[in-house]
């Protein structure tokens, strides 16, 4: 299934200040806090939305191009 | 490693920001680089001016041609930037203290010229940088450092007084509603003349623990429950519009813009030679 996801989820730990915005808004509850800091819980939930990146008030999560870079 | 957005955008070696966790500011500085990018302005044709205040520290981030200023005279500077040169989109980012209390003049008088400016306003209803005392757009009754008992001045809406300034294009959005701030801003962009884009942010450090509002997250969800947009406001019954206020767009009409008017008038005597 993550195959076939045109996108990747990357999260950036460091730029992270742990408001918790990303995983309450989240509609699929793909993320969590561990240890005050974004935390992928469960890629295979992400529908790639993209609200996540929308409301992160530090650009600590966001949808880019596949590992490959194919994409 | 970061989104293509933010690397072509910002200013990555001074990221992250000092903004507080979950304050809004973050959100909507980056919907205006979206609104930016969609419409595909060359980077040194923007120029982003600032006065002081939390909000006020967005354009050090951005990378574009940017102004960091007095505090409260953003738009006399920007004024300066526009007349100079009239081809730059001029964008200034203020907050509700910048751009209501000590910089109000500047306001009504740059929307009464029509000058082709795009101001945004981070309204988070309180002074956050000094440490939380109360603006001209504090809610009366609500409480700042400045007002521990609550607030008894009446707060502006600042909307309509952009609107009665003369602004041409004035709308509101929210943190929460980010994609709402890309299009106003878009739009505002546009716009020939004086746009003015109101964009409530939440400050959860002062105006939200000072009001008891809670979390970052709480102050979100108000956002999200607490805004009635224009289009339908007109069709809801009176009760449903308790505690409600209006996001949209609010008003748009064509008047002539300062900078041309300045134009025509060198024009004529440079006729004359
Ligand atoms: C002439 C002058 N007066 C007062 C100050 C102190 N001061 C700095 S920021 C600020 C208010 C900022 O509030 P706002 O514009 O609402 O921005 P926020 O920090 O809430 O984003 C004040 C009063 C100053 N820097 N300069
Ligand atoms: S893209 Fe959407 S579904 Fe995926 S984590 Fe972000 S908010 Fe959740
Ligand atoms: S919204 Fe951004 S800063 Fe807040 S918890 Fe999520 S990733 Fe971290
Ligand atoms: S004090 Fe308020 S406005 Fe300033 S950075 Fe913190 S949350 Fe944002």
């Amino acid at each position: 299934m993550t195959a076939s996801k045109e996108k990747k989820l990357y999260v950036k730990k460091d730029w992270c200040k742990g408001c918790n915005i990303c995983v309450a808004f989240c509609p699929m509850n793909t993320l969590e806090l561990k240890d005050g800091k974004i935390n992928i819980k469960d890629i295979e939930s992400c529908t790639q939305c993209g609200r996540c990146e929308l409301l992160c008030p530090d650009y600590a999560i966001y949808l880019g191009g596949t590992e490959d870079g194919k994409k | 490693m970061t989104s293509t957005l933010v690397e072509n955008h910002f200013r990555i070696g001074k990221l992250p920001h000092i903004w507080c966790p979950g304050c809004g500011h973050g959100i909507i500085m980056r919907s205006i680089a979206v609104a930016i990018d969609e419409l595909g302005y060359d980077k040194n044709d923007v120029c982003v001016v600032s006065g002081i205040g939390c909000s006020s520290r967005a354009p050090g981030y951005m990378d574009f041609n940017t102004l960091h200023t007095l505090h409260g005279r953003a738009l006399a500077y920007a004024t300066g930037v526009k007349m100079a040169n009239p081809d730059l989109k001029v964008i200034v980012i203020t907050g509700d203290g910048d751009c209501a209390a000590i910089g109000g003049n500047h306001l009504i008088h740059a929307s009464r010229r029509n000058i082709d400016i795009t101001t945004v306003v981070f309204n988070n209803n309180i002074y956050g940088m000094t440490g939380g005392q109360y603006s001209p757009t504090t809610p009366t009754g609500e409480k700042g450092t400045t007002a521990p008992f609550g607030n008894i001045d009446r707060n502006f809406d600042l909307c309509n007084l952009a609107k009665g300034a003369g602004a041409t294009y004035v709308a509101r959005s929210t943190a929460y509603h980010a994609n709402m701030v890309k299009q106003q801003v878009k739009a505002a962009l546009e716009n020939k003349g004086f746009s003015f884009v109101e964009a409530v942010s939440i400050c959860p450090t002062y105006y939200g623990r000072k009001n008891k509002k809670g979390d970052a997250v709480s102050m979100m969800e108000y956002l999200k429950n607490s805004t009635v947009n224009v289009k339908a406001a007109d069709k809801l019954p009176k009760e449903k519009l308790e505690g409600k206020f209006l996001v949209g767009e609010f008003y748009k009409s064509e008047e002539p813009e300062y900078t041309e008017e300045y134009k025509k008038i060198i024009d004529s005597f440079q006729k004359e030679r």
